[in-house]
């Protein structure tokens, strides 16, 4: 059994049609990258998953139960960790982290806080109020509450998005431990290097459908190839440069200041200028070809 | 697995209702203080000023009973409403909108009921407690202790969970928290002055009379002078239409917050 199984849902608010026929599998014990630029519909799908929003159209399961219906007994078996800090900043870490148990129905609520303490790394400050902690303990903590109850199945929603670089790293070696652990997880984000790092697989969304999912190393060979050769100059040079690429049928795509030739390795005679600079081919080339974004 | 799975869950769960509850339990632990030092110190300032003030100069008694705990009897009214329809108001649309905080109780097993139904349940708790302060404070300025009294916590849930039910959903309603102002002036203010807390309501024009036998708050008001000078055969109408607007109010609030929370 898939631990979510969703088929053709659908969600519209009025004009909008955040998610548009959506399909995902997310077989146990894997970990999903949800990668797709804002308002590709990543957080509306986290909200079909836990009922929070409510599909048009469509089939959707979560760990066997069907959604709407029995979304209240799908989100006792699974985990939420959201992309805002929402914890009770005047209360200790220990009742932020016991008033969850509570809510997730935990028997033992003193061992289950114990336990995200430590996993956490919060054990020394269980008595300070969270506005007394630094931001990276206090992502932690956001992260443990939504594992109190010891899920099988994880949703994180952005996890690290607006972080400085040394809390992203820390947070990114404690979800890696727990899908070692073979937790289930669906992560959405829209970094790159998070998918990269993190996922088994990838489903790339786009205006509310996936429309490419495979291991990051595949999506990059069928997508982009083996090299991308990025070249800087003024904007006239680069349009030059561009014409002759894409007459030789190759992709290219705007990388900040300069362009990026995407499978260069297939670039005939004078196909790339001798000043480029030639590197791997990376998910970021599959993401900005596939969605028309820039990547961040 | 440490939860209780297999078990199909249910509505209204009590350890859904006190998980929620717990968790205002733990921020009332930061701020009680403040909240309990306002509340005794209100009334004990009002009768001071109305009681001391008024009754020296413009009114002695009101029926037959001495100013002082004519106010101080109706100020249980206004201590339960502004400690319900106030925090219920404040307090959810700051949960809501700046806080998150619903998001996240919401992702776990938990629904809009209960949420609902535990935020009024520990707001409905707490009024009523508070309630009680200016009924203590009035007997410290003479009022006999009376039995009947004894039930006057209870008047005070049955009011204070109608006006938190009211509280939340009005919540749910505005779009900005400014719009509170209109809430302010349109409802809460005028039912607390046409309640009969400060003067009798028998004194003015038959038309209100009739509007303030629909104020939840007067009936409280009556229900309160009855603890403390003697119940009627009608106070037993009084305790079932607060009852009734408990109810009103609790199946209004689910619904306006589920429209707001649920997409």
């Amino acid at each position: 059994m898939a631990a979510i199984e969703l088929r053709g849902a659908v969600k519209r608010f009025g004009p909008i049609t955040a998610v548009d026929g959506l399909d995902i599998e997310v077989p146990e014990g894997i970990c999903l990258g949800l990668l797709g630029p804002n308002g590709a519909g990543k957080s509306t799908t986290m909200r079909l998953l836990t009922g929070q929003a409510i599909a048009d159209s469509g089939e959707l399961r979560v760990l066997g139960h069907d959604l709407p219906g029995d979304a209240k007994a799908a989100r006792a078996e699974m985990g939420v960790v959201p992309q805002l800090d929402n914890l009770d900043v005047d209360v200790t870490v220990e009742d932020n982290l016991a008033v969850y148990a509570r809510l997730y129905r935990v028997r033992d609520v003193g061992a289950a806080v114990d336990r995200a303490l430590d996993l956490a790394r919060l054990r020394g400050r269980r008595r300070d109020a969270v506005d007394k902690l630094s931001g990276g303990m206090r992502r932690r903590l956001l992260l443990a509450r939504g594992l109190i109850h010891d899920p099988k199945l994880i949703l994180l929603d952005e996890p690290t998005v607006g972080l400085d670089p040394q809390i992203r790293t820390e947070l990114w070696t404690l979800i890696d431990d727990l899908r070692s652990h073979g937790t289930t997880i669906l992560m959405s984000t829209h970094y790159i290097e998070e998918a990269e790092r993190l996922a088994d697989e990838v489903a790339v969304m786009d205006k509310g459908k996936i429309i490419a999912r495979a291991t990051p190393a595949e999506l990059i060979a069928a997508h982009a190839g083996t090299h991308t050769a990025e070249i800087y100059g003024p904007p006239e040079r680069l349009t030059e440069v561009r014409a002759i690429a894409e007459e030789q049928g190759l992709p290219v795509r705007p990388a900040g200041p300069a362009i990026a030739i995407v499978g260069s390795e297939r670039a005939g005679n004078g196909g790339i200028p001798e000043d480029a600079v030639i590197r791997a081919a990376s998910l970021e080339d599959v993401f900005v070809l596939l969605t028309g974004a820039e990547a961040e | 697995m440490s939860t209780q799975t297999g078990r199909r869950l249910r509505r209204l769960e009590p350890a859904a209702i006190g998980g929620v509850m717990s968790r205002e339990l733990a921020n009332f632990r930061t701020y009680w203080r403040g909240t309990t030092f306002s509340s005794v110190l209100e009334p004990i300032v009002y009768l001071l000023a109305f009681g001391l003030g008024l009754s020296a100069t413009l009114v002695d008694e009101v029926n037959g009973v001495p100013y002082v705990q004519f106010v101080g009897t109706g100020m249980v009214a206004t201590a339960v409403i502004f400690s319900s329809a106030l925090p219920a108001m404040f307090g959810t649309f700051v949960k809501h909108r700046f806080q998150n905080t619903y998001d996240a109780i919401l992702a776990a097993p938990v629904d809009v009921e209960e949420l609902v139904s535990a935020e009024m349940l520990w707001i409905g708790l707490r009024a009523s407690v508070y309630g009680c302060v200016p009924l203590l404070v009035t007997i410290g300025f003479g009022l006999d202790p009376a039995w009947g009294m004894l039930l006057v916590p209870i008047f005070c849930l049955f009011t204070a969970l109608g006006f938190a039910g009211f509280g939340i959903a009005m919540a749910a309603i505005v779009a900005k928290i400014d719009q509170f102002n209109y809430v302010t002036a349109l409802f809460v203010t005028p039912l607390f002055l046409v309640s009969g807390a400060f003067f009798p309501i028998d004194e003015l024009p038959e038309g209100f009379q009739i509007l303030a036998q629909l104020n939840p708050l007067h009936q409280l008001v009556e229900l309160v002078r009855g603890g403390a000078f003697g119940y009627e055969a009608v106070d037993l109408l009084r305790v079932a239409g607060l009852i009734g607007f408990a109810f009103l109010m609790w199946r209004i609030a689910v619904n306006r917050l589920s429209a707001r929370l649920i997409d």
